[in-house]
């Protein structure tokens, strides 16, 4: 089995990993106790293994943790009291918490990179998460409070 | 998980590129050039995918172009099909790359692997087609420049070695009227039950489709056949007579279900398009 040894850049810090060439970043991430991340569907569809990459989010399970060497990862446990998760707090928005990370981090990214986005901009970037306990009306209403916070 | 081992690479420049994986074919090894990784990871996994090398080419400056000029725009395959959308220079590829998959996909998803890939609907492909497209294509044999007809038959016709550098576009094409419909059977992230593109140009349709058949076409028979002065029904269904296979019948949905689909997709991309000058 090809192994090696890389370092990320996760949170702001340095993190030396050993790992297969061919493990996925989503893995990795995990192995370094950062489970934020959740492995869901494993296929790109579900967005609960959600992350930042140089901002712009990303499934971590369809990425290769070796393409992100130097690049500066961003996972839940990276985020502290932003105004995203205080809104899905506020508004209810989630019951089990599995999807929780994924959606947040894709939220965070839509609210700090569009504080202008419209419906159909929300729309869009949200299909990215899938929520079985059916959260949606409070997921958008979090998303928008933000928004509408921002344009105060 | 991918449950086999693969060495990645992360070649600068294109001649790199090309030699990596010629050196790596000599060594017994099966070597694939990379893109977003999207496709490769999903059918790995599955075990319907196999690569012990991959060649990753998003460090290629000529892939990473996304140009527009008076005459010519330029869109590197290894644009992510975002950066594609955000960037607005060709608004029917706009239109069909922002029905790709989801948006958090799409930042991963580049052009190059969306048309090259095994996935068959090859979606971002359509709107190449209608404006008689130009692809540079790297391999051993160096760097050419082709038209999209004579590379895309049903699919990318590419040996191994070779890969999509850019796909250009006359610039006159950016400001044609146009149409697109994406048609799923359910949701607004899966694949198309039919998806159609449609541009005008000289007063004459242009249209490609996805779904319909188990390969993405433009058909210049069908195009014939919408353009006559027929009253817009008897052009539908004679395009119907037209299609290049049978209609595909998935679980996606059956053939009679797409048939359905596409004529009133037609409708509507033609409705649209006919007052248009």
């Amino acid at each position: 089995m090809m192994k090696c040894e890389i370092i990320l850049h996760i949170n702001g810090e340095r993190r030396s990993a050993v790992i297969r060439q061919a493990d996925t970043l989503l893995m990795v991430i995990r192995y370094l106790g950062l489970t934020g991340a959740k492995p869901g569907c494993l296929n790109g569809d579900c967005g609960a293994c959600t992350v930042l990459v140089n901002d712009t989010p990303i499934k971590s399970c369809m990425m290769l943790a070796i393409e992100t060497v130097g690049q500066e990862i961003t996972t839940i446990e990276g985020l502290r009291d932003t105004a995203i998760q205080r809104a899905f707090v506020e508004q209810f928005a989630f019951q089990c918490g599995y999807c929780t990370p994924g959606f947040v981090m894709n939220a965070y990214a839509l609210t700090t990179q569009k504080p202008d986005a419209d419906e159909e901009t929300i729309r869009k970037w949200l299909e990215s998460n899938i929520c079985r306990c059916t959260s949606y009306h409070e997921i958008e209403q979090a998303v928008r409070s933000v928004l509408a916070q921002k344009k105060r | 998980m991918i449950p086999f081992d693969v060495a990645y690479y992360r070649p600068s420049t294109i001649e790199e590129a090309v030699q990596l994986f010629s050196s790596l074919e000599a060594k017994g090894k099966r070597p694939l050039y990379y893109g977003g990784g999207t496709e490769f990871i999903t059918l790995a996994r599955l075990g319907r995918a196999f690569a012990d090398a991959v060649i990753d080419l998003k460090s290629l400056p000529e892939c990473r172009i996304l140009s527009v000029t008076a005459h010519e725009l330029t869109f590197g395959a290894a644009v992510s099909l975002t950066a594609i959308e955000e960037a607005n220079s060709f608004p029917l590829l706009t239109k069909a790359a922002r029905e790709v998959a989801d948006r958090t996909a799409r930042n991963q998803i580049t052009l190059g692997g969306n048309i090259c890939g095994r996935i068959f609907y090859h979606e971002a492909v359509l709107p190449f087609l209608l404006a008689d497209s130009r692809v540079v294509i790297a391999g051993k044999e160096g760097i050419n420049e082709r038209s999209i007809h004579e590379v895309f038959q049903q699919y990318m016709h590419l040996s191994p070695s070779q890969f999509l550098v850019q796909v250009k576009v006359d610039a006159a094409y950016s400001n044609l009227p146009h149409a697109h419909t994406k048609r799923r059977q359910q949701g607004n992230t899966g694949y198309p039950l039919v998806t159609v593109a449609a541009l005008k140009k000289d007063g004459k349709l242009r249209v490609a489709f996805s779904g319909v058949c188990p390969f993405p076409f433009r058909s210049l028979e069908i195009e014939e056949r919408l353009n006559r002065t027929l009253p817009l029904g008897a052009r539908i269904a004679s395009v119907i007579e037209a299609l290049p296979s049978p209609v595909l019948d998935d679980i996606e949905g059956s053939a009679k279900y797409r048939l359905f689909v596409l004529k009133h997709a037609l409708l509507d991309v033609i409705t649209a398009l006919e007052g248009e000058s």
